[in-house]
């Protein structure tokens, strides 16, 4: 009567341990890369951060505009644009990236993004293994979302790299990340593969579960840009009121991009998403309405949602709220990310609610 | 190419392509310029006004009233939103589980009167928390109408001209040609038109505009929150929620009087209940059968015969948790399910004095089980005196075996079904009019049966089974097991209506964070050489990112119809610190 008792395939279920074993160990070599990459970088000696910042402050002010100098010919194939910061926000360039201009750590950096692409394969495969395992989709529990979360932000951050964004200094902290979060995931939140309880059984858990999890990977993405933000705004800060930043955070920081670039990456990032967590939490709504007869009860993971969510749409109002803009708004963006974690570890594992079925 | 630092060498050379006539303008004065080429440029309310005007209490309210429509008021609010819903979900709610609440109060004790005073069991219908979501609401209404009347205005207006200093703009791009100024803003005109630019030509410029869904978006978004709102209102008033528990074989019927338990909104009349009922005909349970999940449910349906309307036709249905049952806006759903193992019990004189099927509450994952079995009428002692017997029963469906030490079931399916039973007889105190809990048997006026050894009379029971009451008080047997199922039958008037709403509102949502409002200026004017000076500029609100792109496209695109002259000698150019 039942057809679901679609059996476990052991073998697949053990393949995709492997993957998400040797994706571990290629992240690692990826992250050895970006270490490479940011040790070798430092012996650049180029500061144009401080530069920008201490020699003329009233650059900042001043437009540049683009004048006719072209040699005879209009061989220009296109007009220039010009670009001027909005008033009351520093002029600064970018900073050169973590091989800081430098040949070898550039090779590393490139080295270090192949690694991860590989390691992303790997991981991308564990994934599909497991749900071929099980025959459903693979977020039943806690290690399926966090071996999913994870191929999810690395992805993104490939596409972006793909894109051609300039996103390529997020690598060492992405890396980073994934592999806290894939050490986790095995080490604590191991479960074997298996079916799932009859709550579950739903097209939505394709529609909710797989937007929550990429929702929740893809704001991780703009939390560590707020992140950047606040630790790159202070430095810019202490050099144009003339302060001098100490030399290691000098040299990691000079590299990043500026802070303003980083605001409007972090404001992006949140901006896009937002409308798919919107649709997230009404699809979530939905199901609930199908699987326990009320759409919205209060259970501490709808609660926690909510939160989320009225945390990003504050944070969305901040940015064009005057007063507000800079870095109160990325501090609530890192309060409304740290709703979302919470709402995923925390309320998972130590609020009970209707939805603790997730099993850790 | 070299890039010139325009301030500092306006001072010394006037810019050949300055069409203005005035001299340089400082700073403030440019951004004042850029102010106003933004205005309008969205809805948003201006920020902070002076305070309190006018006097006495209307310069007061109207002071008020506008900070509560302010965007800083609505952030703060919204801030106070998301902190205010947290207590809700460490605190358990009255709404939620009223059992937890109980035991949250038995073992926190020392907070109660506090929480109690905080309305911590009920945030969400509390006194601050409303307050809260209703000062929003009202400060979204008092922000939404007054910017949709604005923007309708935007709607019909023209874009500003093009400001003097272009060059101040956020991006702008410049060069020289022998094309015509007025043949430049012609292409210019069309180019823009093509590209869906609202357009206005102005004296040696062109305006455009484009982008105005990103606002109609966010009005559509803003909107639809009100209506949503409106919706779940709407649905509180007039919401039933009632639940029945139903043995297999059993019937209901939607009437008050047939729920366990029923609760409704304060609008709602028992007209209200669409008239349906079914009869459990099967119910079937499957779990999984080894491995480290072992008994966990892998599907649970219910067979029924369902009729519509009073007289409706039979029609055979299946009832999932994850497929509710739907009818005319009332929903039924599977909860949950259990055994009830069907006793009889015997007089002294050999008698069926009872026979029914029992249900027991499960209270583990493996469905061990609980109930009593209480025979109210038609047993009279040896003595002929009536009396009334009471069982406490307890019941697994796969037991752990003899010896085990545990009356724990070890699996959710009927493998190893026994049943335990104690017994007394007196009076169930069921006539005293207090309401009683059926599961659970008041012992307060009961004598145990006792057995040969003077202790309370137990006996464990395989199906079929028999436990003889002593000195021939009669019989006790276990005749067979049944299933039964939980349903719950909602109807929640206005989900359509809230389901609306937020697809208006992500539709809206997408359209105001997608979409980027922005204006872009041409201006040609003929040089001191005798070429044209083209000057293109954009602006947008500060996030739009991809302005200086859209600008370098629109400026290669004019470019090609208008292309650069060819170079005479240059006097001013400058190098500037941007290198
Ligand atoms: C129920 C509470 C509210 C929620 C959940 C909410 C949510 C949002 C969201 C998510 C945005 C971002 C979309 C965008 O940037 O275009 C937004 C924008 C905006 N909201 Fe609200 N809002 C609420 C109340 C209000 C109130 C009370 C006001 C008026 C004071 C307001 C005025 C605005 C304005 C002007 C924008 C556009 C900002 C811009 O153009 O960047 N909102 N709102």
């Amino acid at each position: 009567m039942t057809p679901l008792a679609a059996e476990v395939n052991e073998n697949l279920a053990q393949i995709s341990n492997y993957l998400v074993y040797s994706s571990m160990a290629v992240y690692t070599l990826a992250f050895l890369a970006h270490i490479a990459e940011w040790t070798f970088g430092s012996r650049s000696k180029v500061a144009r951060t401080a530069a920008a910042l201490t020699t003329a402050p009233a650059a900042a002010a001043a437009p540049a505009v683009q004048v006719r100098s072209q040699g005879t010919t209009a061989v220009l194939d296109k007009p220039k644009v010009v670009t001027r910061s909005a008033p009351g926000t520093r002029d600064v360039p970018d900073g050169p990236g973590a091989a800081g201009g430098t040949a070898q750590g550039d090779l590393y950096g490139r080295i270090a993004v192949s690694l991860t692409v590989l390691g992303f394969l790997l991981q991308a495969g564990g994934v599909v293994a497991r749900a071929a395992s099980v025959q459903r989709a693979p977020w039943g529990n806690m290690y399926e979302f966090s071996i999913t979360f994870s191929a999810v932000a690395a992805g993104t951050y490939l596409l972006l790299l793909a894109l051609k964004k300039n996103v390529r200094w997020l690598g060492l902290i992405l890396v980073t990340t994934v592999l806290l979060d894939l050490g986790v995931a095995t080490t604590w939140l191991y479960t074997e593969s298996d079916q799932l309880v009859p709550a579950l059984h739903s097209y939505w858990l394709w529609i909710h579960v797989s937007t929550a999890i990429f929702c929740g990977a893809v704001f991780y993405i703009g939390a560590a840009g707020a992140v950047l933000y606040l630790l790159r705004d202070s430095y810019e800060s202490k050099l144009a009121s003339g302060g001098t930043p100490s030399r290691i955070a000098a040299s990691v920081l000079e590299r990043f991009p500026s802070a303003a670039s980083l605001d409007k990456f972090s404001y992006r990032i949140n901006a896009a998403v937002f409308p798919l967590w919107t649709f997230t939490i009404i699809a979530g709504a939905i199901w609930a309405g199908d699987a326990w007869g009320r759409y919205w009860g209060w259970d501490p993971k709808e609660v926690w949602s909510f939160v989320t969510w009225v945390a990003y749409a504050a944070y969305l109002h901040a940015r064009a709220t005057a007063g507000w803009k800079g870095r109160k708004a990325a501090y609530l963006a890192l309060f409304a990310f740290a709703c979302w974690i919470w709402n995923y570890y925390g309320v998972n594992i130590l609020l009970n609610g209707k939805h603790s079925y997730a099993g850790v | 190419m070299s890039t010139t630092d325009k301030a500092s060498a306006e001072a010394q050379h006037p810019p050949a392509d300055e069409p203005s006539d005035l001299p340089g303008t400082d700073r403030a004065d440019s951004d004042s310029a850029e102010a106003a080429a933004g205005a309008q440029l969205s809805t948003a309310p201006a920020e902070d006004g002076p305070g309190p005007v006018g006097i006495g209490v209307l310069g007061w309210a109207r002071w008020m009233w506008r900070q509560l429509t302010s965007m800083r008021v609505a952030l703060i609010l919204l801030f106070l939103l998301s902190l205010g819903s947290i207590p809700g979900s460490l605190v358990p709610q009255n709404q939620v589980d009223e059992l937890k609440v109980a035991d949250w109060k038995r073992d926190h004790a020392f907070w109660v009167p506090v929480a109690e005073k905080l309305q911590l069991f009920d945030v969400y219908s509390s006194v601050w928390f409303s307050a809260i979501y209703l000062l929003l609401f009202v400060s979204l209404i008092g922000c939404i109408v007054p910017r949709t009347w604005q923007f309708v205005g935007q709607l019909t207006g023209r874009p500003p001209g093009a400001p003097r200093r272009l060059d101040r703009m956020p991006a702008y791009a410049t060069w020289r040609t022998e094309t015509a100024p007025e043949q430049v803003l012609a292409h210019a005109k069309a180019l823009l038109g093509r590209g869906r630019f609202r357009t206005e030509p102005g004296k040696g410029s062109v305006a455009a505009e484009k982008g105005y869904l990103r606002e109609a978006g966010n009005l559509v978004f803003h909107l639809s929150l009100i209506v949503m709102l409106v919706a779940f209102a709407w649905g509180q008033l007039f919401k039933s929620e009632g639940g029945k528990l139903v043995l297999r074989g059993s019937g209901f019927a939607n009437t008050l009087t047939q729920y366990d338990d029923f609760k409704s909104g304060s609008f709602f009349s028992t007209d209200d209940l669409p008239p349906f009922s079914f009869t459990l005909d099967d119910f079937s349970a499957s779990y999984e059968e080894s491995g480290p999940q072992k008994g966990t449910a892998r599907d649970f349906t219910a067979y029924v015969t369902f009729h519509k309307g009073a007289d409706g036709a039979p029609q055979k249905r299946e009832i999932q948790v994850n497929k509710p049952l739907e009818v005319d806006g009332a929903k039924v759903y599977l909860l949950g399910h259990g055994y009830a193992p069907v006793i009889s019990v015997t007089d002294p004189s050999g008698k069926v004095v009872y026979k029914d099927a029992v249900p027991m509450l499960p209270f583990d994952g493996n469905l061990s089980s609980s109930g009593a079995v209480k025979v109210t009428d038609g047993y009279r002692n040896k003595d002929g005196v009536k009396e009334q017997l009471g069982f406490n029963a307890l019941f697994v469906p796969t037991f752990a075996g003899a010896g085990q030490g545990t009356m724990l079931s070890q699996f959710p399916d009927l493998k190893f079904p026994v049943l335990a039973l104690s017994a007394y007889h007196g009076s169930l105190g069921v006539d005293s009019g207090l309401p009683q809990n059926v599961y659970r048997l008041n012992t307060a006026k009961m004598q145990e049966f006792k057995d040969a050894d003077g202790q309370l009379l137990k006996k464990r029971m395989l199906v079929g089974e028999t436990m003889e009451l002593p000195d021939g008080a009669g019989t006790v047997k276990f005749e067979g097991i049944e299933r039964w199922a939980t349903f719950s039958v909602t109807a929640q008037p206005g989900s359509g209506l809230a389901l609306g709403g937020a697809v208006a509102a992500i539709g809206g949502l997408a359209a105001s964070l997608f979409i980027q409002r922005r204006r872009i200026w041409v201006r040609a004017v003929p040089g001191p050489d005798g070429t044209t000076v083209v000057e293109m500029a954009g602006l947008g609100r500060s996030e739009s990112a991809r302005l200086p792109e859209e600008l370098g496209q629109l400026a290669a695109a004019l470019h090609e119809q208008a292309p650069t002259a060819p170079e005479r000698p240059v006097t001013e150019t400058v190098e500037g610190e941007r290198g």
